[in-house]
């Protein structure tokens, strides 16, 4: 698959267009620092010895590569395929997160940028974020919404032992899409020395494909580490979706090897009929949100609706424009997973595999459970555990009616 | 830059205030903030209050270039019953007693997208509006709106920032129409005030770039600031200040009080004073 015009990881053109999706919808006040920021990005990916440093700290700050771990208990007890995981909940911070903010905060110091903002809905791209900032001593402020800071109280807290200051964003529904319009809010108003360290496939190019670049160490680790385990490619590979990144970063090496089957999971809340999910491919329409064209939750006067998850990761009205394009293409599959299954693959992922899952790729494992037991056993199937469920404890046993 | 015929009424407006030798006062309200029937009282009560260009918002649920005050407008404005097809027939309205006061939506462009572009720009010249402000849509995006709207007669007015450089400026303005939007500070609506120097020293620059005028805004709350501006540039636009007006004369209800429509039409009226005593420093 040399040739670039049938290959599907050719993308964005020079504007940031993955085909009629992505693109720079931005103020104009923000154009020139976006645009400062895909010459810098630019230069850096075509300077070697700032991939040997990106390199050297993924390797002995963030703990890459992680593990290809076979998923032996569960594999047995779906009686199908076999399963894999993508051990990203064991880099630096507990989740895939990091493998971006160490990308950016690199680029960032190349830039000569002091001030880091950055928006955040779990908290796990804020918690990254406040550790980056922390290594290299840079000022961290991150958006948070109002209600995602009572439900991850413990990343909040994280944060701020880390020296960030966390702002609660109060605007609009004081969820992850307010604490974005909030960060590009600040970002215009500051823009001599603030960068601003997007935590997805999101967002103004070039934004979409930068995060994936950097992500995409997962899915190039998973190709060598599969081979070097089964002498050959997975046969399927599955991943949550919120905004996309830990997705994108899993599929985009694998894209064009049309054996491999692609799978993304979003998530549908009380379920897609109820209106109240964060579904954006499987119940939403294109339009343009936060910098860029993609498939929003909107009504039909283009107001953009309220998502819901249990998951406060995947709790986005959008998702990134480059899963808008595979969408359409159709090169990748997209289903989408209520809160309770994913409760409950939370729970089973946790007995039998000794793996307290985030809920986000719990989303992920419930769909392995619903396709896994039709697969024969010589399916090679990779989940990636984006994050690891230590700061959902709360939320879960809520859910459950546990009071601790 | 090919255009369609526009409706004319940016031109002769700016053609007369030469004429007069002053500034154009241009208030913004947001449509529909608190209510429908309220905002339409406020908009056709403007042109006798001394607006001599109307900005008129269509609310976006996600305004990322405004401040507290604009957006809050925005909530009011959903409750009050804002929709796109609303907006247009408020317009309808107010041209019915008012042939030629100019009026230019102002907004994001996610609203018009999904209301469908060629069907928007024939229902807004319909409906008598003369040109857009779509803040989301710098240049480099072009061929989504802006040049079907120059086809069809629409004016497509640019805002041109702090941020954009000489380098930049030239693109900023290739494909813009009616006149120019300056936006005197780096940030977001109503918050700062840039200094009146800072102000001169970029219309100037501006000017040097184009023939079009240049109206300019963000920041701009009394009417000694925008007497100031009214000094050296085309226009100035205030918001966020009369946004503030209609939020300080509700109810506990969140409901228009009696005397709300009043009480924004004296502040745009002294507003409007301070922009029409101001003398036109020689800029030409």
């Amino acid at each position: 698959m040399n040739d670039l015009s049938n290959s599907f990881r050719s993308g964005p053109d020079d504007h940031g267009h993955f085909g009629i999706f992505g693109g720079r919808y931005v103020a104009e006040t923000l154009m020139p620092l976006i645009l400062e920021v895909e010459k810098a990005y630019d230069a850096a990916r075509a300077d070697p010895s700032f991939q040997a440093e990106l390199d050297d700290y993924l390797a002995h700050y963030v703990g890459r590569p992680s593990p290809l771990y076979f998923a032996e208990r569960l594999t047995e007890h779906f009686g199908g395929a076999k399963i894999y995981f993508k051990r990203d909940e064991l880099n630096h911070t507990g989740a895939h997160k990091i493998n971006n903010c160490m990308g950016q905060i690199l680029l960032a110091r190349r830039m000569g940028k002091k001030r880091i903002i950055a928006e955040t809905g779990a908290g796990q791209h804020g918690v990254a974020t406040a550790t980056v900032c922390a290594r290299f001593g840079l000022q961290c402020v991150v958006y948070m919404g109002a209600t995602d800071i009572e439900r991850q109280a413990p990343n909040v807290f994280r944060m701020k032992l880390l020296g960030a200051e966390v702002v609660p964003v109060t605007s609009g529904t004081a969820t992850l899409k307010d604490a974005m319009n909030d960060a590009l809010r600040d970002w215009v108003s500051n823009v001599e020395d603030t960068y601003y360290l997007i935590g997805t496939v999101a967002g103004p190019h070039p934004y979409p494909a930068m995060v994936r670049d950097f992500q995409s160490v997962i899915g190039s680790e998973t190709r060598e580490q599969m081979q070097a385990a089964e002498g050959r490619l997975p046969d399927s590979l599955v991943a949550c979706i919120g905004g996309g990144s830990n997705a994108m970063g899993l599929f985009h090496p694998f894209l064009d090897d049309p054996d491999v089957r692609i799978i993304g999971v979003e998530a549908a809340g009380h379920g897609i009929e109820t209106g109240e999910h964060a579904a954006s491919l499987t119940g939403g329409t294109p339009g343009v949100l936060h910098g860029n064209r993609t498939y929003l939750l909107q009504d039909d006067d283009g107001q953009i609706n309220d998502a819901h998850s249990i998951s406060a990761g995947l709790d986005y009205p959008g998702i990134g424009p480059e899963h808008a394009w595979l969408n359409d293409s159709g090169r990748v599959e997209y289903v989408s997973i209520t809160d309770g299954e994913a409760l409950e693959a939370f729970q089973l992922c946790s007995r039998l595999e000794g793996i307290i899952p985030a809920l986000e790729p719990s989303h992920a494992l419930a769909h392995v459970a619903k396709i896994a037991p039709d697969l024969p056993s010589d399916h090679l199937m990779v989940m990636n555990m984006c994050g690891r469920g230590d700061k959902d404890v709360f939320t879960v046993a809520e859910a459950l009616g546990v009071e601790l | 830059m090919t255009t369609g015929e526009t409706s004319g009424r940016i031109e002769a407006r700016f053609a007369a205030l030469r004429e007069e030798g002053r500034a154009a006062f241009v208030p913004f309200i947001m449509a529909s903030d608190p209510d429908t029937a309220t905002s339409l009282e406020i908009l056709k009560g403007l042109p006798a209050a001394g607006a001599d260009i109307i900005e008129l918002g269509v609310m976006y649920s996600d305004p990322m270039a405004d401040g507290p005050a604009i957006q809050a407008a925005g909530l009011r404005a959903k409750a009050g019953g804002a929709r796109v097809s609303n907006t247009l027939n408020m317009v309808r309205t107010f041209r019915e007693g008012d042939a030629d006061t100019p009026i230019i939506l102002m907004g994001y462009y996610n609203p018009i997208y999904i209301y469908g572009v060629e069907r928007f720009l024939a229902d807004a010249r319909e409906a008598g509006v003369d040109g857009l402000i779509v803040v989301d849509l710098p240049p480099e995006e072009d061929t989504e709106l802006c040049l079907p709207a120059l086809e069809a007669g629409m004016h497509f007015i640019r805002l041109a920032t702090p941020t954009t450089d000489d380098a930049r400026l030239p693109a900023v303005l290739a494909n813009t129409s009616g006149f120019v939007y300056y936006v005197a500070v780096a940030g977001i609506t109503g918050t700062k005030s840039a200094e009146t120097d800072s102000i001169h020293s970029a219309v100037m620059r501006l000017q040097r770039h184009t023939d079009l005028p240049v109206a300019v805004g963000f920041g701009i709350k009394t009417p000694e600031q925008a007497g100031a501006v009214a000094e050296v540039a085309d226009a100035a636009v205030v918001g966020s200040a009369i946004v503030q007006t209609i939020a300080d004369n509700l109810d506990g209800d969140g409901k228009a009080t009696p005397d709300l429509v009043e009480k924004v039409l004296s502040f745009a009226a002294a507003l409007a004073k301070g922009v029409h005593a101001a003398r036109r420093q020689a800029a030409e």
